[in-house]
């Protein structure tokens, strides 16, 4: 594949060869198709963006290569492997013809929302495959054309169109175009004839990032280039007043020092001369008051902040008055999580007079153009993202004012400027994972069923903390949507049920992260649900299954849970100090289910296995389905055992990692058991949905180990 | 002063900053960009490289250390086009997801092979220590375990 920053690569040999406009309208777009695919699975984001014009998703090259320039990005979910196998289905292509790179501004697709909320593969399946089909008829239109035969006697496979004695590659009738005929969207080819989606392809990416490839954004240099180093503040609320720079002035390889009314940075000539002249440097900042972890954990409780019911189903609010009899109530907190992301926040920013380039691991392209743009006082026509392969991203980077910062420090020398946050900086200024505090109320019936069943859910901002308001999510704003994601209640079998969002503004940035209030919220409402099972006497599996109905979606969901249950053989005794917890989850459409099996050595709980049940739909690519389980599912691990960021005289700490304590090769478990059900003939959503049971399965596991309950995470025995 | 020595089989001389850390002079000077930046306080093994055959945090390494030594990073793992073992194992498994930790990963597991061939669970535990966000640590076992194999260890 070629290096993604390689500039020499962003021209249009289809267009350059041809060089005649292509009128494409919408008619073929089949959005009909396509909103039938939507509903299907309803919950995805949509993607927002270009679906009409072939040639801006793809370029044949004459060696008959496919370059695929992919509007997603690639920050580990493996999409550019499963969107190559959806695109060579209908391109008549062998998947290892393509070559995926991340589509720059000026010359692929721009998704207007951005790389998130496990929608990729959900959201393209649809646009791809006309896209894919449409470009395949062009060629063989094409190809007929400068045979003069008609088109009906020519077929395409593995990139070849032949039929009647001929046979041409797609590079060489791409090289011989002249006008295009641009055809209806064709149908598209049945499932039983699929020959790379559903199998598991390894990843396209897989080589370069085992030989150690410069594909990411901080690998990024350009001739000229020099380091910027923005100072950052290590309190929280702290607005910049000014600086005071001189003794930074005179330190070597020290070019320039930039003072902004928002920041202050310097410029050198490396990168150790920049951070040593930076910490030169005397800010000054504004703090309003002080923080400790004490005052986010008073501000964060159900009650303190604004209230929006966002589920509502018979009499809950009536029936779980605090003197109702019978009453079982519960709270549950979750502390403040980093992402911590490997490649921290960054950006190579080249400004000249007419324009600019930003190359940086971004998730939302669109918005660091606008950024930028706005901040350079330039059109957004003169900025060009050229994204990069993403060293994770986990939601933190759909925040990237480090784009427009370095794009000031770049303006101010007139020269390439690279400019990262060190790692410090990273955890201080982090748009963190809101702390939460979760109240659960319940009643049962004489015979041991849920009669009512609220849940209160407090939490910092997630999508209001984000200046990234997509158009689809803005209509339903009225309450956090991403803060109460995994809150709401799933078991539509019961009779009266209730949840509420209380929105607590805090004195530190906090958004999106893997999953959203997915870990946290969940971990509350099934820990709960082990609870009233516990209460009613019922066996924890099939008291969740008496609480579901015969909707599809609760038909489901049950096959995931009884699938589960039996893979796992899960039992509610303890057996040789090891014990099982149970729990699941539906989450943008996805069902899933985790038996967790844990002990506990040295006084730690050690998760021994874990068995994961999911139901995404359609399977792409099971390998890479499987992966983003197993990932997801020790990522959610370590943030319920071990992640917790403090507040102390208003710093956020720790600020490195090892002190911030997170999963390591020791701690995964030994065993993860994936099943995959494929309960839906279109992709769903699969990256996050796989960490909402996590943490009440350990938790509910670790209950029946040690009789004790826990309710805080990180969870500690 | 300058600083000479062997890279990637390679003899080098820069006249840096003795105390400036190796890290930046692969990176920067060397334009080795395998070797990865994660935390600058070797708490992450990012930048992991081998110095004489040895593990090293490369963030935390001043360069006048490297006076002398033979330093091999991600990009001088393979033989020419022939992976390591490692590379080899972590291929087969499937180990990368967003790739950014996994230079620093196989060159630990790299010399880690080096000093026990054939590492039991415990070996792994006790040597591999280095963080990886997207949690590939499933598949990173058992590639260990494979490349041992590959190595006939």
């Amino acid at each position: 594949m070629p290096n993604p920053t390689s500039s020499s690569r962003r021209k249009f040999l289809v267009r350059a060869t041809v060089g005649v406009g292509l009128l494409v309208g919408t008619a073929y777009c089949a959005p009909i198709r396509r909103k039938i695919a939507e509903r299907i699975d309803g919950s995805v984001q949509s993607y927002d963006g270009n679906t009409e014009d072939p040639l801006l998703w793809f370029e044949i090259t004459t060696a008959n290569r496919v370059i695929f320039r992919c509007p997603k990005m690639e920050m580990g979910q493996g999409i550019f492997t499963g969107l190559a196998q959806i695109a060579a289905e209908e391109l008549a292509v062998d998947v290892t013809q393509i070559d995926v790179i991340p589509a720059a501004t000026d010359s692929g697709p721009i998704d207007k929302f951005g790389t998130g909320g496990s929608s990729t593969t959900a959201s393209l399946w649809g646009p791809l495959r006309d896209l894919a089909a449409t470009m395949r008829v062009m060629l063989i239109n094409e190809a007929a054309r400068q045979a003069g035969v008609a088109a009906s006697t020519l077929s395409a496979a593995d990139g070849v169109i032949s039929g009647g004695g001929l046979s041409v590659t797609y590079g060489e009738v791409v090289a011989r175009a002249g006008n295009w005929e641009v055809p209806d969207v064709p149908p598209l080819k049945p499932a039983k004839d699929y020959r790379f989606v559903g199998k598991p392809v390894a990843r396209v990416d897989l080589r370069e990032k085992v030989i150690g490839a410069p594909i990411f954004g901080m690998d990024v240099s350009l001739p000229g280039m020099l380091y910027g180093a923005i100072v950052r503040p290590d309190g929280l609320a702290s607005t910049f007043k000014g600086a005071d720079t001189s003794a930074a002035e005179g330190m070597p390889g020290v070019v320039r020092i930039v003072t902004e009314k928002d920041f202050v940075g310097v410029i050198a000539t490396s990168y150790v001369e920049a951070e040593n002249a930076k910490r030169k440097i005397v800010a000054t900042w504004k703090n309003d008051r002080s923080w400790d972890t004490f005052d986010v954990e008073a501000a964060i409780r159900v009650g303190k902040g604004k209230a929006i019911e966002i589920q509502k189903e018979g009499k809950a609010k009536r029936m779980l008055k605090d003197d109702a009899p019978g009453l079982i109530t519960a709270e549950y907190f979750s502390p403040i999580g980093a992402h911590a992301q490997l490649e921290p926040s960054g950006a190579v920013a080249d400004v000249r007079a007419d324009g600019a380039t930003i190359h940086i691991s971004t998730q939302v392209v669109d918005h660091t153009r606008r950024e930028v743009a706005e901040r350079l006082g330039m059109k957004e026509d003169a900025i060009v993202i050229q994204p990069t392969y993403l060293g994770g991203g986990f939601g933190r980077r759909l925040h990237t004012p480090n784009a427009m910062q370095a794009a000031v420090l770049s303006r101010a020398v007139g020269q390439p400027v690279k400019c990262f946050f060190t790692r410090k900086e990273e955890f201080q200024n982090d748009t963190f994972r809101p702390p939460t505090h979760n109240v659960l109320k319940a009643t049962l019936t004489p015979d041991g069923r849920i009669a009512a069943l609220s849940h209160d859910i407090s939490s910092g901002d997630v999508m209001y903390g984000s200046p990234l308001l997509p158009g689809v999510l803005k209509t339903l704003i009225g309450a956090d949507l991403g803060a109460w994601r995994g809150g709401m209640i799933h078991y539509h079998g019961i009779p009266n049920y209730r949840a509420v969002s209380w929105r607590v503004r805090l004195p530190f940035a906090t958004s999106w992260w893997r999953g959203l209030g997915l870990l946290a919220n969940t971990f509350a409402v099934e820990s709960f649900m082990d609870e009233l099972a516990g209460h009613a006497g019922k066996d924890p599996v099939g008291f969740r299954l008496d609480h579901l109905t015969d909707s599809k979606e609760d038909v489901r969901m049950a096959k995931v849970i009884a699938a589960c249950a039996e893979r796992a053989g899960y039992r509610n005794d303890a057996v040789d100090g090891r014990a099982m917890g149970f729990a699941c989850s539906t989450d943008t459409g996805t069902p899933c289910a985790h038996v967790a099996e844990v002990s506990l050595q040295d006084g730690r709980i050690r998760v021994e296995k874990v068995t994961c049940v999911l139901d995404p739909g359609l399977v792409i690519n099971p390998d890479q389905v499987r992966a983003q389980c197993e990932g997801s599912i020790i990522m959610g691990m370590s943030a319920v055992l071990y992640e917790r960021m403090q507040v102390k005289n208003s710093s956020l700490r720790p600020v490195i990692y090892g002190a911030y304590e997170m999963a390591l090769i020791k701690d995964a478990p030994r065993e993860i058991d994936v099943l995959l059900l494929e309960n839906d003939d279109a992709p769903g959503a699969v990256g996050e949905p796989p960490m909402g049971p996590i943490g009440a399965a350990i938790a509910n596991a670790v209950y029946r180990l040690t009789g004790e309950r826990i309710r805080r995470m990180p969870l500690e025995v | 002063m300058p600083t000479t020595f062997t890279i990637n089989n390679r003899p080098v001389t820069v006249d840096i900053d003795p105390d400036s850390p190796l890290l930046w002079v692969v990176r920067d000077t060397l334009d080795l960009k395998g070797t990865k930046f994660g935390c600058g306080k070797a708490a992450c093994g990012a930048c992991t490289l081998h110095v004489d055959g040895m593990a090293v945090r490369s963030c935390a390494f001043p360069l006048k250390y490297a006076e002398g030594k033979t330093i091999t990073t991600i990009e001088g793992l393979a033989e020419g086009d022939n992976l390591h073992p490692v590379q080899q194992a972590w291929t087969e498994m499937v180990v990368p997801q967003c790739g950014y930790c996994q230079p620093g990963f196989m060159m630990a597991t790299a010399a880690l092979l080096n000093k026990i061939p054939n590492p039991t669970d415990d070996d792994i535990d006790a040597n591999i220590v280095n963080v990886c966000r997207c949690a590939t640590y499933y598949r990173m076992r058992k590639a260990i375990h494979r490349a041992a194999e590959i190595s006939g260890g």
